[in-house]
């Protein structure tokens, strides 16, 4: 705090004044905004590793028969890509637009802990270089799936040991992230920003935060459960000493289920920023989305069980987090309602930003009408780890969550960068991404319903067509990527000088308050809101 | 953006009349069920779906409208309201009352599926890495199921057969119309029995016994794969059922009582060879090819190889030692002493001895694995 | 900006303790969760044997099975594959076990029942699982289990799966 403080007012000559330049700047930042880019490009290269792996995966399914790879290899891959895509690129994308914006919506100088801030950040290449690195040790990567079920994940070699401590470091690297973010939004407030005044998107950040801060450490305490039971003796999960398997996955996802809202309630946030923009119309229903918020992240608690209806669980079960996981559908309802209601006599315009967020709330409502037709007891016993599952939450998860993030980035460019970004390449990104997308996942669906299960890597000559069309969706859907970096690059490198207040309808204090591309330091005279 | 949801949600629809009357082969839906659980399940998917399909379809018309008409580009101008306590409470109640009329049915079934009170008889599966193995307590009988799709199919060498990945040397048989209990329990690591016509999915989890039940309609074949990731060959372990009818399926126990009394080769006798090859081979491809491969070149360094191997090709007391406790040091590798006969043993260490690229020339009898089991 | 440091130290430490508190909380489940299947009757063991009067109307049948864990040397088979019973009708059945090799091997066996529920009802009063067993090289012996099922028994159960699986302890008196 003091640091900043001491740079007092001067805008003019943002990245000089005795910070360190060249590679030890970003090493050594303590800046929020500095270090949100790092989260955000962290992130993109994740993103792009993840993405490699999946085409191997879809390139060895793209027929039937062992084609390219040992079935080993391919669970090494499916688990990798798995622990890498939460982890390593949805999770720390999130992060990184909380670190960018969530000062700038709530008119805070920087973060409440700006050193914590930069170890938060420079923990998450250490996990990432562990988990990317044990594809080269004896026996390659783990092969478990990156749900770690015990006992196959108490067989196997050394990576399995790194990819639990890469799992502690992320863990660790979260939980500091998440203090931050709680104690920055609390206490770090521009005078007038009351609670219910904050935009939505730092509303559900602080939800998040909250979420984050509960159930990280469960699952650090499920995978030190592992680790000893590997080496040290326990049976914790090892039925031979009077354990019991399934506790890992009841303990698996307690975090678990929250961990999935953790990667979407943000996105709700990017979501409600970006339609009212783009509607030139407030938010409909604004207290309710944060109520709905609340008690979604209240409900995530209390469904962990429906991941586990084919293990046997007693009926009195069955039937309780069959009935719980049905109402989360509720509050989701309200949050997809109030975002119609918002466009409803609005003035739209349809820039990408827009784009995305209407797709989001498509293609999610349809990842949402999957998770209730798998809330179904009887018809999950049908489908549960067969691909349905798989689309289900790849719907969730890319065209929510990924989606959520594309908007945010198309949104805030001309605010991070000064410049606007180029609109034709972005349509382009946003048509590719959202057609190969469907042809991507939508066929996964009638796999899953004709018996294909998950995490084969290969199978009856049935499902032959629809793998075939999958991944050609899955190539098309990896290499529209790529334009999202050439948009990047130039909208950093210049462009159509951004206003500050960059989108017409756009109302919160870094459009309102600050210039584009928003000074190295903002806010230190905190603004006053009415 | 709309017609394209919407022509692919009614597109799935039409599939699924279309295909209704296809059996095993389903491409779009689960397969036809054939059994009273499996129908429920089946009815109450295509309940939710079509519920589904009609809410999307009303609250994205009603998006898609908008996107239309309340453009600035059509001059649309906007309105202020931000709040409707009224709409907000009707949006949280209609769902509800859907739920609701949803977890009726719903739950009807899941009591349905758990009563597996008053079987016909029980049948005890137990799963392996990779391999079930099913157990007639009653009748004493007890068989290995394993994949019968030839490597060099899954290898691209040959033609794949129409059943491939999906066939097995020994399936489970059941007699029509009887409710058949199954106990699972697995030996390794969580495996999950599933076959979607009889609509049962069960994880087999090691060191606890876990029991479901099916009663099928119709005699025929029927087929599903484990569905729990068991590690490398999660893919290659099939479920065949095979339903027959009880004349057929008396003859089969008769059958298997018989060959059991008859197939097992004298432990007592001294074969040669060549004898003890041949038979070694079939033991050595139904039980170690998957790991230490058919060539026997295995998968270092988790799964050692076996040609020109210290332990192969050393004395035969420390190769029968492994084959038949374990690897002391390696816990990859399985102890066969309680899977595998006396004849089996002599036979596949005889096999692994003189070929794979090994030639030491000695014939290990059954009566030495006997003798070490004393 | 002092007593805003203060403040923001505050909060640090409030949620790390609930961060460590949280970390105990995944240790916790594991007792929590078998406090839940006690209270719910899903529990596995319970040893205390309330009055039990037996009741001749009703019949269950009560079938055992044996499993050996991966890579135990041993024969381990019920002496009986099925009773049927009375509950409250006290009962006894033989196990067979046999060590295949040339070690002394420590063993202990689970129990597990199917269905689960059925677990809370049955009562044994002496089995072999209730300790380790060491059996010598090429050791044979006959294990009794005594035990009885509750008259409280859910009328639905008709059938009840008593199942041991054996697995090999690493050495005598190590967990």
């Amino acid at each position: 705090m003091e640091a900043t403080h001491a740079h007092g007012q001067d805008h003019a000559h943002d990245h000089g004044h005795g910070h360190p330049t060249g590679l030890m700047r970003w090493v050594t930042t303590t800046n929020h905004k500095d270090i949100g880019t790092l989260y955000l490009w962290f992130s993109f290269i994740m993103l792009l590793s993840g993405g490699t792996l999946a085409l191997l995966i879809r390139a060895e399914l793209f027929e039937p028969g062992m084609q390219i790879m040992r079935p080993e290899f391919f669970n090494q891959l499916t688990t990798m890509h798995g622990l890498i895509m939460v982890f390593g690129a949805i999770m720390p994308a999130f992060v990184g637009f909380a670190n960018w914006q969530v000062p700038m919506m709530i008119g805070a100088p920087d973060m409440a802990f700006p050193r914590m801030n930069n170890w938060s950040f420079w923990l998450l290449p250490v996990a990432a270089s562990l988990l990317i690195g044990s594809f080269f040790v004896p026996g390659g990567a783990s092969a478990g799936g990156w749900t770690m079920y015990a006992p196959l994940f108490l067989q196997g070699g050394i990576s399995n040991d790194m990819t639990i401590f890469a799992v502690h470091i992320l863990g660790i690297s979260s939980i500091m992230g998440a203090i931050n973010i709680v104690t920055t939004i609390l206490n770090l407030r521009a005078p007038g920003m009351t609670l219910m005044k904050m935009p939505l998107f730092v509303w559900t950040w602080l939800i998040t935060a909250y979420l984050l801060i509960a159930v990280m450490p469960v699952l650090a305490g499920a995978v030190t459960m592992l680790l000893t039971d590997r080496h040290f003796g326990t049976s914790f999960f090892n039925a031979a000493g009077g354990g019991d398997p399934v506790m890992f996955q009841h303990i698996f996802w307690f975090f678990g289920h929250p961990e999935v809202y953790i990667m979407i309630l943000p996105a709700f946030g990017i979501i409600s920023q970006i339609i009212p923009t783009f509607s030139r119309k407030p938010l409909f229903g604004y207290a309710s989305m944060v109520y709905a918020t609340s008690s979604i992240a209240i409900l995530s608690f209390m469904v962990w069980a429906h991941h586990m209806f084919t293990v046997g669980l007693p009926t009195a079960a069955q039937l309780f987090f069959m009935y719980a996981t049905m109402l989360i559908a509720i509050p989701t309802g309200v949050k997809v309602f109030n975002w119609i209601a918002t466009m409803w006599k609005g003035s739209m315009t349809f820039e990408t930003p827009m784009l995305f967020a209407i797709a989001f709330v498509c293609l999610f409502t349809i990842g949402g009408f999957s998770g209730l037709v798998l809330a179904i007891t009887p018809v999950d016993i049908q489908l549960q780890d067969t691909y349905y599952v798989v689309a289900h939450f790849h719907y969730v998860l890319v065209s929510g969550a990924l989606f959520s993030i594309f908007a945010g980035v198309y949104f805030w460019l001309p605010k991070w960068t000064g410049h606007m970004y180029d609109e034709k390449l972005g349509k382009l990104h946003f048509w590719l991404s959202t057609i190969f997308f469907n042809v991507l996942f939508f066929p996964m669906h009638f796999l899953g319903l004709a018996g294909m299960p998950r995490r084969i890597p290969d199978y009856a000559l049935q499902f032959a067509d629809w793998n075939k069309v999958a991944s050609i969706g899955a190539f098309g859907f990896g290499l529209s990527q790529l334009i999202l970096l050439v948009v990047v690059l130039k909208c950093i490198k210049g462009g159509v000088k951004a206003e500050g207040r960059a989108w017409e309808g756009a109302d919160s204090l870094e459009w309102t308050h600050l210039p584009s591309p928003a000074p190295y330091h903002t806010f230190e005279t905190p603004p006053t809101v009415n | 953006m709309l017609r394209k949801m919407r022509s692919l949600g009614l597109g799935w629809g039409a599939f699924l009349m279309s295909m209704a009357a296809r059996a095993q082969e389903s491409k779009y839906n689960l397969p036809t069920p054939e059994s009273t659980v499996a129908h429920q399940i089946y009815d109450l998917h295509i309940l939710i779906m079509w519920v589904c399909v009609a809410i999307f379809v009303v609250v994205f018309g009603v998006m898609f409208y908008s996107i239309l008409k309340h453009r600035k580009s059509l001059g649309h101008k906007a309105a202020h309201f931000h709040e409707n306590t009224q709409i907000e409470i009707i949006w949280t109640v209609i769902p509800f009352a859907i739920l609701i009329a949803m977890a009726i049915p719903a739950s009807k079934t899941i009591l349905n599926m758990r009563d597996a009170s008053n079987p016909d008889m029980t049948v005890k599966v137990v799963a392996y890495q990779w391999k079930w193995e099913y157990e007639y307590p009653a009748e004493g009988i007890k068989f290995l199921s394993n994949l019968a799709t030839p490597r060099d199919q899954i290898e691209g060498t040959a033609p794949k057969g129409d059943h491939y990945l999906l066939e097995v040397d020994n399936p489970l048989v059941v007699p029509v119309g009887k409710k058949v209990r199954l106990l699972l329990t697995a030996n390794d690591v969580i495996h999950s029995w599933a076959v979607q016509a009889f609509g049962i999915k069960q994880d087999a989890i090691p060191g606890f016994i876990k029991d479901t039940w099916f009663k099928a309609d119709k005699p025929g074949t029927y087929r599903g794969q484990c569905s729990e990731l068991c590690g490398k060959d999660h893919g290659f372990m099939p479920i065949v059922v095979e339903v027959k009818t009880q004349e057929d399926y008396d003859k089969w126990v008769a059958a298997q009582k018989a060959k059991n009394a008859a197939v097992t080769m004298d432990p007592n006798k001294t074969y040669s060879l060549a004898e003890m090859k041949a038979h070694g081979e079939k033991v050595y491809a139904t039980n170690c090819a998957a790991c230490h491969q058919p060539t026997g070149a295995g998968m270092p360094p988790v799964f050692p190889a076996l040609t020109g191997s210290a332990v192969v090709t050393g004395p035969k007391a420390g190769h029968i030692d492994i084959v038949m406790n374990g690897g002391k040091k390696n816990p990859a590798m399985v102890a066969w002493a309680k899977t595998l006969s006396d004849v089996d043993i002599a036979a596949v260490i005889t096999y692994e001895r003189n070929a794979l690229g090994n030639a030491t020339g000695e014939v290990i009898q059954p009566a030495e694995i006997k003798a070490l089991r004393k | 900006m002092t007593g805003q440091t203060a403040q923001n130290r505050t909060i640090l430490k409030k949620l790390l303790l609930v961060s460590v508190l949280m970390f105990g909380f995944g240790y916790a489940l594991i007792p929590f969760y078998k406090k839940l299947c006690d209270v719910t009757g899903i529990s596995k063991d319970k040893i205390t044997v309330s009055n039990t009067q037996m009741d001749p109307a009703r019949w269950v049948t009560v079938e055992f099975d044996a499993n050996l864990g991966a890579k135990l040397p041993w024969i381990f088979e019920p002496q009986t594959t099925s009773l049927r019973i009375h509950p409250g009708e006290i009962k006894q059945v033989l196990y067979r076990v046999v060590n295949l090799t040339d070690r002394t091997i420590v063993g202990q066996a689970i129990p597990s029942y199917g269905p689960a529920l059925a677990g809370a009802y049955f009562k044994k009063i002496a089995c072999f699982c209730f300790t380790q067993q060491t059996l010598k090289p090429h050791e044979e012996r006959l294990m009794p289990v005594q035990f009885v099922v509750q008259n409280d028994l859910p009328k639905d159960v008709h059938t009840i799966t008593l199942s041991y699986t054996f697995y090999e302890q690493a050495k005598a008196g190590a967990t």
